[in-house]
């Protein structure tokens, strides 16, 4: 026991003083943040030129409709053979209504130096449409005699789109509806299992180079001398793993500093004026954070423990990183359908895939995951953990028996045969 | 007395034997070769008494008693592979592998600091190992092998990568060792310093011992009655049919000759019918370099 405290002490703290890690922890939920709201910030800065744009209209119809905003300004002119020499210097460009746009519709052109701007074009596509429309409902009216009212009364009906929103309940055991949101469930659950997805292969990955590196450092030939094989895997298993949890724990503080900061910087009368997003914080709340939390430590653990002992047996089986390859390969296989199924999942969380693939423990750390925010019953959870946890004892016994075996070997690349062969060895 | 035994060890990997039958016996406080050719299996013989594998059958004795895994703490080993973790810092490390040996963090750190002045090296302990030269790293190896005051040393291949100053630091290191009591096993193919150091030795063939016993008696054993003496004078031609003169070199003033003894006398008999005809100046019985015995042992078989 001694030594394993000093083996994992050492594997955690040479991690965690590495300026590399604290870079990485610090920086990642900055990184992330920014990564939304720059975008959200750049979008906001306009340009603060007022755009001048010379209208001929010959038809003297949608002049009126064109109204000048704090970018764009309209302006009448009569037609004027000079006055395209004037683009890009006295006006930003011209636009020119030569027909009646019901009858010819290409019957408009704008004309510039630089490249039109996006929101220019739309908006006057949507006014001249719009314009268009009534012309053409008015005459229709006119022919067949329909009270103009009539159709804008149909009109403002058949525009107003999700005239019904149906409104998710469920029923608890106790007999009362709760109020749940499948969007923030689906957001919960696949965020989970994307962080989980990585850290375990991330985590899992690091251990595996350690294995290597102590091998072919050939530290490990010192270290077995005083130190028993069993120890000195899970002594890195373990402070590789602490590492992982502590950047998760790290990034937990950061995050929910940030959403109280947000809470107390803005009073929520004033979050109509947000986006969406943030509107959606207030179902996020609800959300029974502290048991998804406490799930995902503890099938991280669990997952993390299986994925890593696999992985320090690969390590130990080979001299180099390179040759891990052939080995990892099928286990991250087995990965990515773990992460295929649990995205499959969101769309049916109760469905028989999304079941049997929460059960199995190579994937139900991540499967799960997607699955716990949908508030599945105790008892699934309860077997899939149990599941999880008893193979965890099998699999650290047989990766630690082929571990002891392969940190002393050398030279050729083991086959998975030999592998298992290893393990009948004393 | 027998501080280490191992009897009748058996060890088979897949499709070969390692060790087969091996038993060894070492005295307190001697310095015990172990030799052998490349894959003969003193590395897993080493690995056994260290616990680091098990042998199929055959006990280790260590110190009287069967050898459990507490008496890891008791054994310092210097493997011949040998590596640090690059990136920790000397001392750090230093301290650490002597803390898995069983020493407290306190007693650790004053014991390094300690073997880091007598080797006069007190400067490196905030270097990262991959700053340090390979002789460098050698030392530091060798002080996490004694630090905790073992009974038992294995040392594989232990002046490998070491200038010639700092071989012969080391080799007075483990002659104090053998002053102080400790038990020394040392595996290495460089059979001049088995010459001088060791007392015993067992040469490991093909999984088998082969040659055991003290390293004078060995000697003894293959000599080939060979005798190397230098008279005075510009020739030498005794002629006797108790040995034949194998050579004869002069160099104007005095003749070196060897001669092989054709029967079985004493030295005294057949030196005085040399000094009645010649003057010696020196003489001497050559015996087989282990270097040698070795290469015969190993090349009969």
């Amino acid at each position: 026991m001694r030594n394993l405290n000093l083996i994992i002490q050492r594997e955690y703290l040479s991690r965690i003083k590495k300026k590399s890690f604290i870079l990485l922890t610090l920086l990642t939920p900055i990184l992330f943040i920014l990564l939304f709201a720059v975008p959200v910030f750049l979008s906001g800065i306009k340009d603060s030129e007022v755009k001048r744009i010379v209208v001929i209209d010959e038809t003297g119809k949608y002049i009126p409709h064109l109204k000048s905003s704090e970018y764009y300004l309209f302006e009448p002119v009569a037609n004027d053979e000079g006055i395209k020499t004037k683009i890009g210097k006295e006006f930003f460009g011209i636009l020119q209504i030569t027909e009646d746009l019901s009858i010819y519709p290409k019957a408009v052109t704008f004309l510039s130096e630089k490249q039109a701007p996006m929101d220019l074009l739309n908006y006057l596509d949507r006014t001249f449409s719009e314009v268009v429309m009534e012309d053409k409902l008015e005459g229709l009216a006119a022919a067949d005699g329909i009270d103009m009212n009539t159709i804008n009364n149909i009109r403002k009906v058949v525009n107003t789109s999700n005239l019904v929103s149906v409104t998710t309940l469920r029923l608890d055991t106790s007999g009362t509806e709760k109020e749940s949101s499948t969007a923030v469930a689906a957001g919960l659950g696949g965020t989970f299992t994307l962080l989980m997805y990585m850290f375990i292969l991330m985590y899992g990955a690091m251990v595996m180079n350690g294995v290597v590196e102590e091998k072919s450092n050939r530290i490990v030939e010192v270290m077995i001398s005083s130190v028993k094989p069993f120890d000195l895997m899970m002594g890195k298993i373990i402070g590789i793993g602490l590492t992982g949890l502590t950047q998760l724990f790290v990034w937990l503080v950061m995050v929910s500093g940030i959403f109280i900061v947000i809470g107390i910087f803005s009073p929520t009368n004033d979050l109509s004026g947000l986006p969406n997003i943030l509107q959606q914080l207030g179902s996020i709340v609800s959300v029974n954070w502290i048991e998804i939390l406490i799930y995902f430590f503890l099938f991280f653990i669990g997952g993390y423990l299986i994925y890593a002992s696999l992985f320090a047996m690969f390590g130990a089986a080979v001299d180099s990183a390179q040759d891990t390859q052939q080995f990892v390969m099928p286990v991250t296989l087995i990965f990515i359908f773990a992460l295929y199924a649990g995205m499959y999942s969101l769309q049916n969380p109760d469905g028989p895939l999304a079941f049997w693939c929460s059960m199995i423990p190579l994937t139900s750390p991540i499967v799960m995951m997607v699955r716990i925010p949908f508030e599945i019953p105790l008892w699934e959870k309860l077997l899939s953990l149990g599941i999880l946890y008893i193979t965890i004892y099998f699999v650290v016994r047989f990766a630690a028996k082929i571990y002891r075996i392969g940190i002393l070997m050398y030279g050729k690349k083991p086959s998975i045969k030999e592998l298992i062969k290893w393990f009948s060895y004393k | 007395m027998i501080y280490l035994e191992t009897k009748n060890v058996i060890k088979q990997y897949s499709g070969h034997k390692a060790l087969d039958d091996v038993s060894i016996q070492v005295p307190q406080g001697c310095i015990y070769g172990l030799l052998g050719p490349n894959g003969a299996g003193k590395t897993t013989l080493i690995r056994i008494i260290n616990r680091i594998t098990a042998p199929d059958s055959g006990e280790v004795y260590i110190d009287g008693h069967l050898s459990k895994s507490s008496d890891i703490y008791n054994i310092g080993y210097l493997p011949e592979e040998r590596g640090f973790y690059k990136k920790m810092k000397v001392g750090e490390q230093a301290v650490f592998l002597a803390q898995l040996k069983g020493l407290s963090k306190k007693d650790a750190q004053k014991e390094i600091s300690r073997w880091f002045e007598k080797f006069d090296i007190t400067s490196w302990k905030d270097k990262k190992i991959e700053e340090l030269s390979k002789g460098m790293q050698q030392k530091i190896q060798f002080i996490t092998t004694v630090v905790h005051n073992p009974d038992l040393l294995i040392l594989d291949e232990p002046f490998s990568g070491f200038d010639p100053v700092n071989a012969e630091l080391i080799k007075k290191e483990i002659l104090e060792l053998k002053r102080n009591g400790k038990t020394i096993i040392l595996s290495t193919h460089n059979m001049e310093s088995v010459e001088a150091l060791c007392d015993e030795i067992t040469l490991i063939n093909k999984s088998h011992a082969v040659l055991q016993g003290n390293v004078r008696e060995i000697r003894e054993k293959y000599k080939q009655n060979i005798l190397n003496l230098v008279v005075k004078g510009t020739s030498f031609d005794l002629a006797e049919d108790i040995f034949l003169i194998q050579s004869n070199v002069n160099d104007g003033f005095v003749t070196e000759v060897r001669l092989k003894k054709e029967k079985e006398i004493e030295n005294s008999v057949l030196l005085k019918k040399i000094t009645d005809n010649y003057e010696i100046l020196s003489f001497k019985e050559e015996l087989p370099s282990m270097n040698e015995i070795f290469i015969q042992t190993v090349t009969q078989l």
